[in-house]
């Protein structure tokens, strides 16, 4: 008979082990479904994994693109992930995204065309804060009247894309653009653009703003007693209550925090790589940045990591599609078994398998 | 790991026969054979001349094996009679069942209607229901894990009268128990296990209650000393706390009013779910009394929350362990952050200081005497004598004027028991005002200066205990009605 034993302490090595072995096993069968679509797999893998960082051909053009796409991966990661440790479950990171690139581009285009240095960090501020307030709603609603804020912060979600599709096309409508959706592009307008801060590196402002997260997220958690407190009230929430935490006020700021990040993240988007506002801005990376923080087990370093690996396989991915002309829903099947596998073999951090026969208690 | 090393002993038809020992002692694990639910590695057993071997507890059942064990199987929205028809293999038809339920409730002297929802049963009427469901298997031998630990001093008599009556039927009867004092009045024999070895035989009617417990933990330990040190200053002060029930299966506090003095322990006892966790929960601030209900050398801190008490130096230990009082996968050094952050002085600007709260972990450890491999273990990977040593030992340290405990010894080792009530005594001695809730009246009888039981909510007058026997005792936890006087249902 095969067990699984809850093991007395959580395995250290397998903390590490797991989501290497996840990747591995996800490169595996990954490359059988590769192969049953009739690609070559070990090209396949290797065109997602290895080439858009060290192919001679276009490593120069898709290594930049790296900290592009994960940096707002990362950003959004570590708001969920500490609202996870809570147990504080913000499902609607994508909505507090794409309400915060709209009140930043607002905030921003109301000043227009002024070329004042504070134009930027106004609209940093203005975005930060137009996620905050959404991620407010299921806050409040979940303190105040007990709703879920799965569901709420999810269903904001459609909202905040009703939204955006309004805007894009009514209030921040470029006047010059004759009548195209879409906002004017701030990559047009200096003060307002998130531009490369070193040329050629894909570095921009919400690359730095992720490495600040990470370790503002890192000093939380293991130095703060709020960031005690937050995974104290995940792991034991009756301990938390007994030890004087307010569940309330953890919940405010876990949500909040989550929706600030977010706001941010959705910020630099649009005032950088995207440039602008338009009706479908957002791409994903609320829902994705889900995926990463559980890959990097909801670690600070370990979403840093996770980050990076995610939004490799994103240009992996489209390389793919380019140079293999695998579909694309085969590269969302692949993102999805790096989840699926970590989870699987998350199972021996706490557990571990016993075969045979049940031991004497 | 062996749990149960060359254990023989025998029982005799119509012998009720004790099974003595500490917990992890393998008391458990022994009867677990006998009734199928682990099969021994080596060795056999016999009953009535006939090699006994079974492989479930179905067979243990046919071979006229029952057992009632300590923690109840029975569903809350179900009946007696549905209940009990659930543990069977072949049900009667609904009326028989209920027809020989009242048969054999009437038999025994143990009180129960068949068609009453379960959810509405007291403990003790619970325990019936198990009771009764092996009975009506006709067993020859019927094991019984730890029954009187739920039930008041009355309904632990109804319960050994029916015992002698199966015993005189020639029922034989495996008692297992930690109790000293019932072991005594009731059983024939008693073998007592020490680590999963048989240690001793006695017959306990002629052996002192301090016999058997220095058989079972090895060495004599110390009971704690009474004491005749004069009181203070009230410190805490509850007047007529009210709180509404925090669930649908909470209980709500009606009107409890006591007084504790420095330097004495007020006992609280009282049957489980009357209103114990509730009341430490508006005394650790957990949940927020109504103005003027809970005083502190005068002051009024019932809105206050479990920080604001704590700096105020009223600390507490909640019954839980594992979840309440301490979180099971966090490690003793951050395990300790959770009641001493501020009092040890571990925060600087809301930073924790690392170094100071393992320090403070290590004191606990030292002083209290906590098995674990470092302090970085997990809580849950200690044993719950270890854990709560370790949750007593947190608030003594930080030199509480008022201690509030539930259950500060449940399912703890003798040794260890002695200890934490050991150091509750000393606590108070050095001038603090501890309150002690408990179901185990033996320990409150031990450590308390007077006793008082809660009942539904509401707690009885609280006497000075060397003036109160034990049937005012049962009297005062059944509610009984002299001991109303001073509460008036609002």
């Amino acid at each position: 008979m095969i067990r699984l034993e809850k093991r007395p302490q959580p395995s250290r090595l397998w903390t590490i082990l797991a989501p290497i072995l996840a990747v591995l096993l996800t490169m595996f069968v990954g490359g059988l479904l590769f192969a049953a679509l009739g690609a070559n797999p070990f090209e396949a893998i290797r065109t997602i994994f290895w080439d858009p960082i060290f192919n001679a051909q276009f490593a120069s053009f898709t290594r930049p693109q790296l900290l592009v796409k994960a940096a707002p991966l990362i950003l959004i990661a570590i708001g969920l992930s500490i609202g996870f440790r809570a147990g504080i479950w913000n499902i609607g990171a994508e909505g507090q995204y794409i309400m915060g690139a709209i009140c930043g581009a607002a905030a921003g285009l109301a000043l227009y065309p002024s070329e004042s240095v504070l134009i930027f960090p106004a609209m940093v501020i203005a975005g930060a804060f137009g996620g905050w307030v959404w991620a407010m709603i299921p806050a409040i609603l979940k303190t105040r009247v007990g709703t879920n804020e799965i569901l709420v912060s999810l269903m904001l979600v459609y909202v905040a894309e009703t939204i955006l599709g309004s805007v894009a096309t009514g209030l921040l409508r470029n006047p010059e653009g004759r009548g195209f959706p879409g906002s004017r592009n701030f990559k047009q307008w200096d003060a307002a653009h998130n531009a490369e801060i070193f040329a050629g590196t894909g570095m921009h402002w919400g690359v730095v703003f992720a490495f600040i997260a990470v370790i503002g997220a890192y000093v939380l958690l293991t130095r703060h007693i709020l960031g005690y407190n937050i995974r104290l009230t995940g792991e034991a929430p009756r301990a938390a209550r007994f030890s004087g935490v307010r569940p309330a006020r953890i919940v405010l700021i876990c949500l909040g925090l989550s929706g600030l990040l977010a706001g941010m993240a959705g910020l630099f988007e649009v005032t950088g790589p995207a440039g602008q506002i338009s009706i479908d801005f957002n791409s994903g990376y609320g829902f994705t940045a889900i995926i990463v923080a559980f890959l990097g087990r909801l670690n600070p370093i370990g979403i840093l990591l996770a980050g990076l690996l995610m939004a490799l396989t994103y240009i992996g991915g489209e390389l793919a599609q380019l140079m293999l002309g695998v579909p694309g829903a085969s590269i969302q099947l692949f993102q999805g078994m790096l989840l699926f596998f970590l989870l699987g073999v998350d199972v021996f951090t706490n557990y571990r398998l016993r075969i045979g026969r049940r031991e004497i208690a | 790991m062996i749990a149960n090393d060359d254990v023989s002993f025998d029982i005799g038809r119509g012998e009720i026969h004790a099974l003595l020992g500490e917990n992890g002692a393998g008391k458990s694990t022994l009867v677990k054979m006998i009734y199928g639910l682990v099969a021994p590695d080596k060795g056999e057993m016999q009953l009535d001349g006939a090699r006994y071997a079974p492989t479930k507890p179905s067979e243990a059942r046919r071979a006229g094996i029952a057992m009632v064990f300590q923690h109840f199987s029975l569903f809350d929205a179900l009946n007696v009679a549905e209940n009990v028809a659930l543990g069977m293999e072949t049900p009667p038809p609904m009326s028989d069942l209920a027809r020989q339920i009242r048969e054999v409730s009437e038999t025994y002297g143990l009180p129960l209607d068949p068609g009453r929802t379960v959810g509405t049963l007291s403990a003790g009427e619970r325990q019936r229901v198990e009771i009764i469901r092996c009975l009506l298997q006709n067993p020859r031998l019927l094991i019984m894990d730890e029954p009187t630990s739920v039930l008041t001093p009355q309904e632990v008599e109804i319960l050994f009268e029916t015992l002698r009556k199966l015993k005189a039927e020639g029922t034989s009867i495996l008692y297992i128990s930690h109790k000293l004092e019932e072991i005594r009045t009731l059983c024939d024999n008693a073998t007592i296990l020490r680590l999963g070895k048989k240690v001793d035989t006695c017959i306990p009617s002629q052996s002192s209650a301090r016999q058997m417990a220095e058989m079972m933990v090895g060495s004599s330990f110390a009971t704690p000393e009474a004491r005749g040190g004069t009181a203070g200053e009230v410190l805490l002060a509850v007047r007529d706390l009210h709180l509404p029930a925090p669930g649908a299966f909470g209980t709500p506090l009606r009107g409890i009013s006591f007084e504790v003095r420095a330097g004495e322990v007020l006992g609280i006892g009282g049957v489980a779910g009357n209103g114990q966790d509730e009341l430490l929960s508006a005394l650790s601030g957990e949940r927020a009394a109504p103005a003027g209900s809970i005083m502190l050398d005068g002051k009024d801190i019932s809105r206050a929350g479990p920080v604001a008490r704590r700096g105020m130096g009223v600390l507490s230990g909640p019954e839980e362990r594992l979840g309440h009082a301490a979180a099971p996968d966090m490690s003793l050094i951050e395990n300790g952050v959770l009641t001493a952050a501020r009092s040890e002085g571990m925060l600087t600007r809301g930073f924790i200081s690392w170094t100071k709260a393992r320090t403070f972990a290590e004191e606990v450890i030292a002083h209290f005497d906590v098995r674990t491999p470092s302090p970085g273990t997990a809580a849950r990977a200690l044993s719950g004598g270890n854990l709560q040593k370790f949750v007593v030992g947190r608030e003594i340290l930080q030199s509480p004027q008022v201690l509030v405990l539930n259950q500060p010894t449940w399912g703890v080792d003798a040794a260890a028991a002695a200890f934490i009530r050991q150091s509750v005594l000393d606590l108070a001695a050095k001038g603090a005002a501890v309150v002690v809730i408990s179901q185990d009246l033996d320990e409150l009888m031990e450590v308390s200066d007077r006793f008082g039981a809660l009942n539904e909510g509401r707690l009885s007058q609280t006497p000075p205990v060397a003036s109160l026997n034990i049937e005012q005792i049962g009297l005062m936890m059944g509610g009984a009605h002299d001991m109303e006087v001073a509460h008036v249902d609002v």
